[in-house]
């Protein structure tokens, strides 16, 4: 494959985030899971930025987001997969 | 990418005269006080090649935090980058007791005080000694050093996704390579292991130095972000750099932070803000803020050498005496901003390189940096000395 466009740390992980500069909506894209180099792939729904994540799954309203294999805080709203996730659908648990 | 490295890992550094090492032959001029930056930078200007280092502090502050105050000042003229030091300030019971500090390194120092003389003939005298300990230090001679005489500390900033996912495992691979051939590390940052507190204190030599590093934790969340935060941490943690960048919680940030720690080694001891180590070679976790220049500048106290500071969306941070390097894996920031960038590592990104590759890559620049090459934040000027206050003072 050629250069990815999203990465994910962790097989328990439930957003990536977008590596590449101009990701249009609707693109099919490849990525890679870091922790053992196997392959994805996943439709981008809307346009995302680079460094900024995208669901990898469907997340309902109230659900534990996942990465890194660790909680990184809980969805404020239903995200479908291929979805933007940042701090309109994302809030920490601490304050 | 990444440079073919000799077997044995050496430098060239000047051994002070309690024996560590430096990477840096500064001579400071260093004010007590907020008052005597004027005459400490008419010196610096009067003495081509010495450093003036201003500051905002050092007037009514009293226990734990005037504590604090000298730490810092001393710790930065015990600084084995600084050969030499001139102390000034108002009144000469303070700055003796700063002179007296750094003096117990073996280096040359000595103090002025201002008051019964005034800045005019204290600026004359303090320029003839500044000059004398140029001229003698200008003649000290580099050495040969072991990789196991470099103490190198760590702090990251204006963090983004990247900077979890490439520049920050970048330094951890740095620190699993160099900690077992007997570096000394340092990494802090309190606030900003939010959400990775299971992860830090699992990653202590023992469960006794996971306590440690716990009650420091909780007193932080305890006396200052819960006793003064407002509902949102005022946009504070994540910033909005980190936001834009693609951050969203600190439990995010707070992963992304202790990548920097790698994969093996630990943490042998939890210390105060610009305590200097004591327990000999390893890895060790300082109280500071997440503030670069604060952060930065404690670990220079502490006597660090050389910094490492991985950046995503593009901290400039530097310090007086301690080298700062910048590494970066966002491709925009390194083409955007890529005078303050010291190592690309956005190959990892592409998958083009490998953490390993970019560990060796920066322990390249590191040796470099020790051999003397100049990081971007001290080609650009970047002197940012700011010293910690715990409270308001009196």
């Amino acid at each position: 494959m050629g250069i990815p466009q999203f990465l994910v740390h962790n097989k328990k992980d439930t957003v990536g985030v977008i590596v590449v500069e101009g990701l249009k909506a609707g693109t099919m894209m490849s990525g890679v899971n870091t922790a053992n180099n196997s392959t994805l792939r996943l439709k981008s729904r809307m346009v995302i930025p680079i460094g900024h994540k995208i669901a990898l799954t469907d997340i309902k309203m109230g659900d534990t987001v996942w990465k890194y294999g660790q909680d990184i805080g809980k969805a404020v709203a239903d995200i479908a997969k291929g979805e933007h996730v940042h701090v309109h659908n994302l809030k920490t648990k601490r304050w | 990418m990444a440079k073919k490295r000799k077997s044995k890992l050496t430098f060239q550094g000047w051994r002070r005269e309690n024996g560590r090492v430096g990477v840096r032959n500064h001579v400071i001029i260093l004010p007590l006080d907020d008052i005597s930056n004027a005459a400490c930078e008419s010196v610096g200007n009067q003495i081509k090649g010495t450093l003036a280092i201003p500051h905002a502090y050092g007037r009514l502050q009293f226990g734990e935090d005037l504590d604090l105050f000298f730490r810092t000042i001393i710790g930065t003229g015990a600084n084995p980058n600084v050969a030499a030091v001139v102390v000034i300030g108002i009144e000469e019971g303070w700055t003796q007791r700063v002179v007296d500090g750094i003096k117990k390194t073996g280096k040359p120092v000595t103090g002025f005080g201002i008051e019964r003389t005034g800045d005019l003939n204290t600026v004359a005298k303090a320029s003839r000694a500044a000059k004398d300990y140029l001229q003698w230090a200008s003649e000290l001679k580099r050495e040969e050093c072991d990789i196991s005489d470099l103490w190198v500390s760590t702090k990251c900033g204006e963090s983004d996704t990247t900077t979890g996912l490439a520049s920050c495992p970048t330094v951890g691979n740095m620190y699993d390579k160099l900690i077992p051939k007997g570096i000394t590390g340092i990494f802090g940052e309190t606030s900003e292991i939010t959400g990775g507190e299971h992860i830090a204190k699992a990653r202590a030599i023992s469960p006794a130095i996971g306590e440690k590093w716990m009650k420091v934790w909780q007193a932080y969340e305890d006396d200052v972000i819960q006793a003064h935060k407002t509902d949102d941490l005022s946009d504070s943690q994540p910033t909005k750099g980190n936001i834009i960048g693609g951050l969203t919680t600190i439990e995010e940030k707070a992963l992304g932070n202790l990548e920097k720690i790698g994969r093996k080694c630990r943490y042998i001891d939890v210390l105060e803000p610009a305590e200097a180590p004591a327990k000999g070679p390893g890895l060790y976790y300082m109280d500071t803020s997440s503030a670069a220049a604060e952060c930065v500048t404690l670990m220079a106290a502490a006597g660090y050498a050389v910094h490492t500071f991985p950046t995503g969306q593009g901290n400039i941070v530097g310090n007086p005496i301690l080298p700062v390097i910048k590494l970066s894996a966002n491709p925009r920031t390194v083409r955007t901003m890529s005078e303050h960038i010291d190592l690309d590592v956005s190959g990892i990104l592409r998958r083009e390189l490998t953490i390993p590759q970019a560990g060796d890559a920066l322990i390249d620049m590191v040796l470099r940096t020790a051999n003397g090459r100049l990081t971007s934040a001290e080609a650009l000027g970047h002197r940012e000395f700011v010293l910690t206050k715990l409270y308001r003072s009196a």
